[in-house]
């Protein structure tokens, strides 16, 4: 006899959350499975018509704090891009080292505190802190790069302050550099131990499979994050300007936050995709984590993000190491940081890889620079259709091998491994079986 | 003694809060050895839970939320609002001079009438507030000075004075000099003059301080030759609930 399942959370009656699983089959055959997100809209696109340049990545980067610096960078790019400002050495390599520094920051949060613990079956980091307190240790110590790097060179981390468009409002000095180069260098040693530990908790992932269509940054010079052209493995390689054709947003009733599709219903964002169309631009040490870690491109287990995201620790961490190398050489004065802005009527566009994947920002401004018309398209809104259907293959796969309970589990962590904001991830993984 | 208990709800915000006091590293542990943490970036029903302090960050946005606010309420002895969107409504406010249903029209079109939202509020909107963390983010100096005197049973010294006093004590070169200008006047003190320190503008993401009315500070900022309509943008990014953020009928700003 075909099986029947209904996983439903009401989100009106259940308190803390802001999105929900729903899976209904009956007979074995699912009839119904997503993802609800049921945050509340925040219409950022109209809050910030009629604010100056100077205002709006003030405004867009509080859209999410873990990313903040990334909502920054893409922001700001738009506002370079829109009226045509070139960039010195300088303010590029300070831009390029605050990214690094959120993309291992946040992967070191969702690594050690949200997948770790899934795999080590504890309910959350807390029991971690007793049971392995070196390993929450060293989790926090990596995670402090984030605070070190973005203090120093912007004022902080969460919505930093001296990064605007065109430069940064306030020179580092070389003191506070110094330090921030021998932090960075003082965590070697744990970035080997977190791919260690990663590969002990590897198997614990479910073996499933889906291939999909990987959308990310690309540049001829680099694994690309900060900038490049758009890269799908299903239509190529298009000019950022372009980005409306591969990525066309439309509403759907049960979620706040916009799907996305290209070619087929779905595509997929983040440091999967990443890797899968950019993994041969890999640094050494990236290298050496994908093999150790045994991620080979393309890899369509989307619970592999989990993996990706460490890869990506340790090919970051050396491109901080390198990038802070040659920024402790540069001549960091107000003549290369200060920001020379002449704002102009026009459109601008910037496409930057932040931790949870691609993120879009695109503003019109008036002649005084006011912004007209914006719109952000942000990661985890792009993977929403995605995950919608590796759920609609992974359902009926398991349906009838395992229990309602082990599938819940399962479906919670697919839905971690996308790494969305944790503003989704972390509230909505109670799941009620009616 | 048992550990007093813990809890972290979030509403419409940007969780930045949150990552600020998990970027406490330092004190971290200390803090999870000094409490019982019972409801942090996890799933646990609030109906079956029970905690002595919670902290809520987030602005009120939508009318169903107001249960959920009042039962935090009805379980917590001491409820902290953690952030500008908690405490004043924050930056989410703008959407109310832009009109609601304009902004859900602009940003859903058709598909606006499937959402729900209404005008960002602070929760004092919905419930009663014991302390505050202002900021936009929160500083992480006084949410430690919070936790520290909240478990001490002592009240919070939270200052009520304008940024400037801070700005001064690090001698920056103040904005206004440099032919800028700066909410510094108005803003209230505690995140030790974080903006002007870095070069940014000042524009009081920790809200007004008490007496922003009656003392000299909207005659400072006429004298800097700052418009009207510059000092209600800026008091609207952050301060949009106050009522100063609608031009006086008097005008009485203009010089
Ligand atoms: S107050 Fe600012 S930092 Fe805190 S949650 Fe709100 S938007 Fe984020
Ligand atoms: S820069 Fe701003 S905060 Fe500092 S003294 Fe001037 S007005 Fe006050
Ligand atoms: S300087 Fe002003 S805007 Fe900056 S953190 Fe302090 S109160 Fe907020």
């Amino acid at each position: 006899m075909g099986k029947t399942l209904d996983i439903n959370i009401h989100h009106l009656t259940r308190v803390e959350g802001h999105g929900n699983i729903i899976v209904r089959a009956s007979d074995g055959k699912v009839e119904k499975c997503h993802l609800q997100i049921v945050e509340t809209p925040r219409v950022f696109e109209s809050m910030i018509c009629g604010l100056s340049w100077r205002d709006t990545a003030m405004l867009t980067c509080r859209i999410c704090g873990i990313c903040s610096v990334g909502h920054t960078t893409a922001s700001i790019q738009a506002t370079d891009d829109a009226f045509g400002l070139k960039l010195t050495p300088e303010v590029l390599a300070l831009r390029k080292l605050m990214l690094l520094a959120e993309e291992i920051q946040s992967h070191v949060l969702h690594v050690y505190f949200l997948a770790a613990p899934d795999a080590l079956g504890a309910g959350s980091v807390l029991p971690l802190a007793s049971s392995h307190p070196e390993v929450v240790k060293r989790a926090l110590r990596m995670k402090k790069v984030g605070n070190v790097i973005c203090d120093a060179v912007a004022g902080r981390h969460v919505h930093p302050i001296a990064l605007v468009p065109g430069g940064f409002t306030h020179v580092p000095s070389k003191k506070d550099l110094k330090k921030v180069q021998d932090y960075i260098l003082m965590l070697n040693d744990d970035v080997d131990a977190t791919v260690e530990t990663v590969a002990a908790i590897g198997g614990a992932f479910p073996k499933f499979e889906r291939e999909r269509e990987d959308v990310s940054l690309t540049h001829p010079d680099e694994y690309a994050f900060y900038n490049g052209q758009l890269k799908s493995s299903k239509t190529g390689v298009h000019d950022i300007h372009d980005y409306a054709k591969v990525i066309h947003e439309f509403c759907v009733e049960h979620s706040t936050s916009k799907h996305v599709r290209n070619v087929d219903a779905c595509l997929a964002v983040g440091a999967l995709s990443r890797f899968n169309n950019n993994a041969a631009q890999l640094n050494d040490r990236g290298q050496a984590a994908a093999k150790k870690l045994g991620l080979k491109a393309p890899c369509y287990n989307p619970y592999y993000n989990n993996l990706a995201q460490t890869v990506e620790i340790a090919h970051f961490y050396d491109e901080a190491v390198k990038l802070m190398d040659q920024i402790m050489k540069m001549d960091l004065t107000e003549a290369t940081l200060a920001p020379n802005v002449t704002p102009k009527a026009g459109r601008g566009i910037g496409l930057t890889e932040v931790p949870r994947g691609l993120l879009v920002h695109d503003y019109t401004y008036d002649e005084k620079g006011v912004c007209t018309k914006a719109n952000c398209i942000i990661p985890t809104g792009m993977n929403l259709a995605n995950i919608d259907h590796d759920m609609q293959k992974y359902v009926p796969e398991v349906i009838n091998t395992r229990t309602q309970d082990q599938i819940g589990h399962d479906l919670e962590m697919l839905v971690r491994s996308y790494d969305p904001c944790i503003s989704c991830s972390v509230h909505l993984l109670k799941v009620d079986w009616v | 003694m048992a550990k007093p208990r813990v809890s972290f709800h979030d509403f419409t915000s940007c969780e930045g809060c949150q990552l600020q006091v998990l970027n406490c590293e330092d004190e971290l542990l200390g803090i999870v050895g000094a409490v019982d943490i019972v409801n942090f970036r996890e799933a646990i029903d609030e109906k079956s839970d029970e905690y002595d302090i919670a902290f809520i960050e987030g602005a009120f946005t939508r009318e169903s939320d107001r249960k959920r606010l009042e039962h935090i309420r009805k379980c917590a002895k001491i409820v902290v609002a953690l952030g500008a969107c908690a405490c004043t409504g924050g930056l989410n406010v703008l959407k109310n001079f832009r009109g609601i249903d304009e902004s859900m029209k602009k940003v859903y079109g058709e598909a606006a009438s499937w959402y729900e939202t209404s005008p960002a509020l602070p929760i004092e909107a919905a419930i009663k507030v014991d302390v505050k963390i202002n900021g936009c983010p929160i500083p992480k100096q006084e949410f430690l000075e919070v936790v520290k005197s909240v478990l001490a049973g002592r009240t919070p010294q939270i200052p009520d004075y304008p940024v400037c006093v801070e700005c001064k004590l690090r001698e920056n070169v103040c904005l206004f000099q440099k032919g800028e200008y700066c909410m510094g006047v108005v803003a209230k003190a505690g995140c030790n003059a974080w903006c002007p320190s870095y070069g940014g503008r000042c524009y009081a993401c920790r809200g007004l301080i008490t007496d922003f009315n009656k003392n000299a500070a909207k005659d400072v900022l006429a004298e800097y030759g700052l418009t009207l309509e510059q000092v209600m943008a800026e008091f609207r990014m952050f301060n949009g609930v106050f009522p100063v953020a609608e031009p006086p009928a008097d005008g009485a700003l203009k010089s």
